[in-house]
This record gives C-alpha cells, structure tokens and sequence, in this order.
C-alpha cells in the first residue's frame, strides 16, 4: 500500500524542526503524505503528534526545515496563507464548531465566505454533506444542543464542504464520550475508503488497524518508526514502539 | 411644580439634544471602539502600540479636559467648523467628537474582554476553513465578543446619556445647561426643576439598562 506515496506526495516535510520555548517538540522530522493516502500518528502523550497536525496548515509555525503542499512550499502568511488552508480541512479534537451559528450555516460559511458560492448551493451542498455524516435532522441547531459526536460529525462536514485536498484529524474522539466514538470513526472510515487524504492523530487503534496505510510511531519529537498498520503492530521493529504497544494494547 | 409644566417644551426640547448627543456619539464610540478593539488584536505590533497608545491617553483624561480642548483647540484655535453662521451647530459635533473619542477608549477596553472569553479554538477552526484575519474577527470572534459584553455596553451608554453634560462647558445647551438657565429664571422653583430634569434622566435610563440586561440575556452564546 505504501506506492500510494510514490513520486508525487501531496505533502511533504523535510527536516522540520519547532520549539516551544526550550522544549524540542519536532526533531528533524521527514515525512511525505501521498495522494489519497491515511496516515495514522500514534504515540505517547507529548510525542509532538498534534503539532505534526497543526505544522501542516500552519497553525503552528516551524523554525526550519521545509512544508510542502500539493507542489508548493507552505506561505508565511497572508491570503496565499488563507488560500492554502482552505484546501487543507482541520477537525480538532474539541470541534470547534462556531457556537454562534447553527450547524447548517457551520458547514456554509467557509464556502460563501471564502469559495464566493452562493447561499442557495452552500446550502443545498452542506444539507448533501450533513445527510452524509448522519445528522441532517440537526441543521437548524446550534452546536451546544448537539451531543459531541454529532458536534464532531458537523465538524468533520464544514471540512469537507470546502472540497479540501486533505483532511488533518487532530485527536478527533479524545474528547467524546466512548458511546460516541464509534460513529466518528465509522465517518473517518468511510471518507478514507472514498480516497480522502488524511492524517489521523489518534489513540483509536482499531481504526489505525482498520483504515491507514501506513502508521508513524513519533516519540519525544521525532519519527521513531513507520510501517503498514500489520508490520506495525504485530512486529514493531523498535524497541521504544514494543513498549508504548505493551501499554495500550493490554486493555 | 408650576415652573416646570410653563417650561415644559423647553425642557423637552434640552432633553431631545441630550438624546441626539447620546445616539450620535453611541454610534460612532461603538463603531471606533470596535475598529481600536481590533487594531489592539491585530497581528501588526504598529496598530497595537497605536491602539493601547489611544486607549490609555483618552480614558486617562478627564471628559470635561477633552471637551474643553474640542470646542476651544478644535473650534477656536485649529478653527475646526461645521456650520458657519449657527454656532451652537458647531458646538454640537465638537462636543460630539469629544464624546466619541472618549467613550470609544471605554468601548475598544469592554469589546476587548469580550474577544478574550472566545476561546482560541474559534480563530483557528476560522483560519483553518481559510477565512482571513479580518474575516475571522468580523464573522466569527466579534458577533460572539459583542455578544458577551451587551450588558457592560449598556453600562457604558449609560454613562454616556450622563457624560452628555459635560457638553454644556462649551455651550451646547442640553438638560444640565439649560437647567441652569431655568434656575436664573426661576429662582423660587430650584427644588422642582431639578426633580423634574433628575426624572428626565432617569426615564432616559432605565429603560437603556432594562432593555440591555434582556438582550443580553437573549443573545448570549451558549457553549
């Protein structure tokens, strides 16, 4: 499965380094994306993982190293910025959806505002996404009447209403209820079967299993190991990836 | 008590410019005070340092200075002029500009706190679907900011339909003025007239703060 990420990444990161203060959170870090592609980021808690998410449509800045996304090394800022962030999408892990808009208008504002789609079709296109997430009956709702895997749900429709390129997944059920859980990865699952290119941060590992092509293991900042999701977990080739597996996969 | 119902069109009449005072610089402290919020967030050290430098000098100043400086420094000496033959025109907008530039600073601090209970994940779940920096604050921090501060707005209107008073050192003849005047013409009635300008003020108020505390309620941003 790894020739997805063959010739032409979809992004790509080189040497990538970033500190918060005098903690080295991305060391030297190397890693392509393909076309159409699931990357799963697993590791320990202050391992850099959501950084590596947020480095990605520059939420988060980097000290050196180089992005590049879809051929174009990422803008400093700016429209060129807003522009790439808009092929981007970015599902967080507390949703983040607009708390003073209903769900419906969550999902259109980014096409009316940023693509210039009128509100007849943004509308029409985010009913199509909402019905497609499973919670169409909620569009006139704000988000605080929404339980957080309907809210997640949402999220993950505003994402796709703007036709990204990619999708980043930044600890997308850690803060859920784990009744919740399930119906945000089963949407996860089916957007990476129709080909969506997504990175995944996650503590899901029955979903890192079932849906990636290929798991990064980081630790401390950097990349520790990479493989497909059966290399993976069932002979991790380091010694560190053994250990954090011996943890979580004995519950 | 005869004294104030002879005088009642007077009074009235004092009472509506003390109302156009307090809407047309509502208005436009609003308005500014929404644009220094921003320059005061805004990502350019320039407008930042502008920003708290504006907030700082004209919320440290006293109203009665700042008007005095508008109609004498404005007015009189940098010759400032709105109307040429109706004086008491001119002295209306500079008190006016006086009254903005002052209740603004109050309104860029009170629209600030409110920036500041949008928790962060707002702007980034904004920036990230590409909307730009100004895009972000108008459609998605702002409505939720204001949103949170209607109540300590209504305060500073408020104070506002009050400060208006301070329009009368420079001659502009609103209720505190012209109950000065009213004094002189009826020396016997000081007691009356005063509870009569007092009440005006209060029916001017009250409602401001009633109809504040509902918006607010009925507006507020459940998360």
């Amino acid at each position: 499965m790894t020739e997805i990420s063959g010739s032409d990444p979809l992004v790509r990161l080189e040497g990538v380094n970033k500190h918060f203060g005098p903690l080295h959170v991305l060391r030297d870090i190397d890693l392509s994306v393909g076309r159409g592609e699931v990357v799963v980021v697993i590791g320990p808690s202050g391992s850099g993982k959501s950084t590596l998410c947020r480095v990605i449509n520059r939420l988060e800045t980097i000290d050196t190293g180089t992005i590049v996304f879809d051929g174009r090394e990422l803008p400093a800022e700016g429209r060129a910025l807003a522009r790439l962030r808009s092929e981007v999408g970015m599902v967080f892990q507390s949703f983040n959806l607009f708390s003073h808009k209903t769900i419906l208008e969550n999902v259109t504002l980014g096409p009316t505002r940023v693509r210039k789609v009128s509100r007849q079709q943004a509308e029409q296109r985010g009913m199509e996404l909402l019905e497609r997430v499973g919670i169409a009956s909620q569009a006139g709702k704000y988000p605080a009447q929404l339980s957080g895997g309907q809210q997640q749900r949402a999220a993950i429709a505003r994402a796709l209403a703007m036709d990204p390129k990619m999708i980043l997944f930044d600890e997308p059920t850690s803060a859920l209820d784990p009744e919740m859980v399930q119906e945000v990865l089963d949407v996860m699952t089916g957007l990476a079967k129709d080909g969506m290119t997504m990175m995944v941060v996650t503590h899901e590992m029955g979903f890192a299993r079932r849906a990636a092509n290929r798991i990064v293991f980081m630790a401390d900042g950097q990349i520790v190991e990479e493989g497909s999701p059966s290399e993976f977990f069932t002979q991790p080739s380091t010694e560190r990836a053994r250990d954090f597996l011996s943890k979580i996969l004995t519950h | 008590m005869e004294a104030v119902v002879d005088e009642l069109p007077v009074i009235l009449g004092a009472f509506w410019l003390t109302v156009k005072l307090t809407v047309v610089s509502g208005v436009i402290s609003l308005i500014w005070g929404i644009v220094l919020a921003a320059m005061r967030v805004s990502p350019l050290p320039v407008l930042r340092g502008a920003g708290a430098l504006y907030v700082n000098v004209l919320r440290n100043t006293p109203l009665t200075l700042i008007i005095v400086f508008c109609g004498l420094g404005l007015g009189t000496v940098m010759n400032v002029q709105f109307s040429r033959d109706d004086l008491s025109l001119n002295s209306f907008w500079l008190s006016i500009i006086g009254l903005s530039a002052y209740t603004s600073a109050f309104v860029c601090e009170v629209v600030r706190s409110g920036i500041n209970t949008v928790p962060l994940g707002q702007a980034e779940a904004a920036r990230a679907i590409g909307l730009t920096f100004l895009q972000t604050l108008r459609l998605v921090i702002l409505p939720q900011a204001v949103r949170t501060v209607i109540a300590p707005l209504g305060s500073l209107l408020n104070a506002l339909v009050k400060n208006t008073t301070v329009a009368a050192a420079i001659g502009v003849m609103e209720a505190a003025l012209r109950m000065k005047n009213l004094f002189d013409a009826h020396g016997d009635a000081i007691i009356p007239i005063f509870l009569g300008f007092a009440a005006g003020f209060v029916v001017l108020t009250l409602p401001m703060n009633l109809l504040s505390g509902r918006l607010a309620r009925r507006l507020a941003v459940v998360r």
